[in-house]
């Protein structure tokens, strides 16, 4: 339901990653890690940014979206796997007692820009 | 079966995109670069702006001795009223402050200002119609608000289960209130919300003789999602089961309060 806000903080770092020596230039990927976990609708969040990076250097530019799994490690025993239901329990040991060492990601990796004298 | 699957929707931009991408989840993802592109590594979170406000609220409140409560749930199910009666039964043995959002209107604002606590309401309307509550927007509220005699701040977060839960706002703990006339099965649908929260009401118990909700279902739903999360049930309307809720919030306090004048 926030993807607006999200797609617009993308296009602001996005933006300010440009080097002073390429401006102007059109970023033509933005690859994006976006954990299991994170309240993103990636559908919307291109949507959104589709839409809000009119008129700025990313106007065009494709979202890559990288799915990045939820990751548990158990502090009981130990024992790391990867969640893909809703049930937060160890399936070791059935300790509730867990740490989400991926998932929670919503993270700009790196962007791509046209290189010079390429276009 | 439940699932995590938004992410299987997320086919590539069609007819845009630049070439195969090849991806590990080891944190060194190799892009195949289409020619004529380069590459700048980034590597910054998106919330960034959000996480250092946050940070800078939670020292602000630290500097204060001031906990702060970020209430969270749909809508209609019932933050309001258990936060008046909360208000009414901790206060003036402990002195509160209230920020509440909303998208529109003053309604529960002037609800909580009864108790007495000063209150702030939060339009989100001038910030966008954003459905939760932004780091940034509770450091422009807490200028209304004198924070010095104040020990507990509660913020009433936007009726919302899905947003709240990814905006960190510098709060000490979470709590998300779930109500009766809700699915037993919203914990299993929204699992950021439970998996952040350190405790969670299950409200309106007063209507369960007249409802086919199976409350235990609903308990065992939030311990799939957090197993050791504390779960109280309670009527907000009728004060049914209000204690063991007020004794959790009263021992949060206690101790960062302690911490705070042991520094």
């Amino acid at each position: 339901m926030h993807e607006m806000g999200i797609a617009l903080q993308i296009i602001e770092i996005a933006t300010a990653s440009i080097p002073q020596s390429d401006v102007p230039v059109q970023v033509e990927t933005v690859n994006l890690k976006v954990g299991k976990l994170a309240a993103i609708v990636p559908e919307s969040l291109r949507f959104c940014f589709e839409i809000a990076a009119k008129d700025s250097p990313l106007s065009g530019a494709a979202l890559n979206i990288e799915e990045i799994p939820i990751q548990a490690r158990c502090k009981d025993c130990e024992a790391q796997w990867t969640i893909d239901k809703p049930v937060f329990k160890c399936q070791v040991c059935d300790s509730g007692s867990l740490d989400i060492i991926s998932g929670r990601e919503l993270n700009i990796e790196s962007i791509e820009i046209a290189d010079e004298g390429n276009e | 079966m439940y699932q995590f699957n938004k992410m299987q929707i997320a086919n590539h931009h069609s007819g845009s995109h630049k070439g195969p991408h090849i991806h590990d989840h080891q944190n060194t993802a190799l892009h195949s670069v289409k020619s004529g592109t380069r590459e700048i590594k980034v590597v910054r979170r998106v919330l960034d702006v959000n996480d250092q406000m946050a940070d800078q609220n939670r020292q602000v409140f630290a500097k204060k001795g001031v906990f702060v409560l970020n209430v969270m749930s749909s809508p209609g199910s019932g933050k309001t009223t258990t936060l008046v009666k909360t208000l009414s039964k901790i206060m003036p043995d402990i002195q509160c402050a209230v920020i509440v959002g909303d998208i529109c209107t003053t309604n529960d604002a002037d609800r909580l200002a009864i108790s007495g606590a000063p209150v702030v309401q939060v339009n989100t309307d001038e910030f966008g119609g954003d459905c939760h509550l932004a780091a940034h927007v509770i450091e422009k509220a807490l200028g209304g608000i004198d924070l010095n005699p104040i020990q507990l701040l509660i913020v009433e977060n936007v009726g919302n289960l899905v947003c709240p839960a990814e905006f960190d706002i510098g709060e000490d703990a979470r709590v998300v209130i779930l109500s009766v006339t809700e699915g037993e099965d919203k914990p299993l649908k929204y699992p950021l919300m439970f998996r952040e929260c350190d405790a969670a009401i299950l409200n309106k118990i007063d209507l369960l003789p007249y409802l086919d909700y199976d409350a235990a279902a609903a308990v065992e739903n939030i311990r799939q999602i957090h197993p050791d999360m504390p779960v109280f049930k309670l009527s907000a309307k009728t004060e049914e089961g209000m204690t063991p809720w007020l004794d959790w919030l009263r021992q949060q306090l206690t101790t960062k309060i302690s911490d705070h004048h042991q520094r």
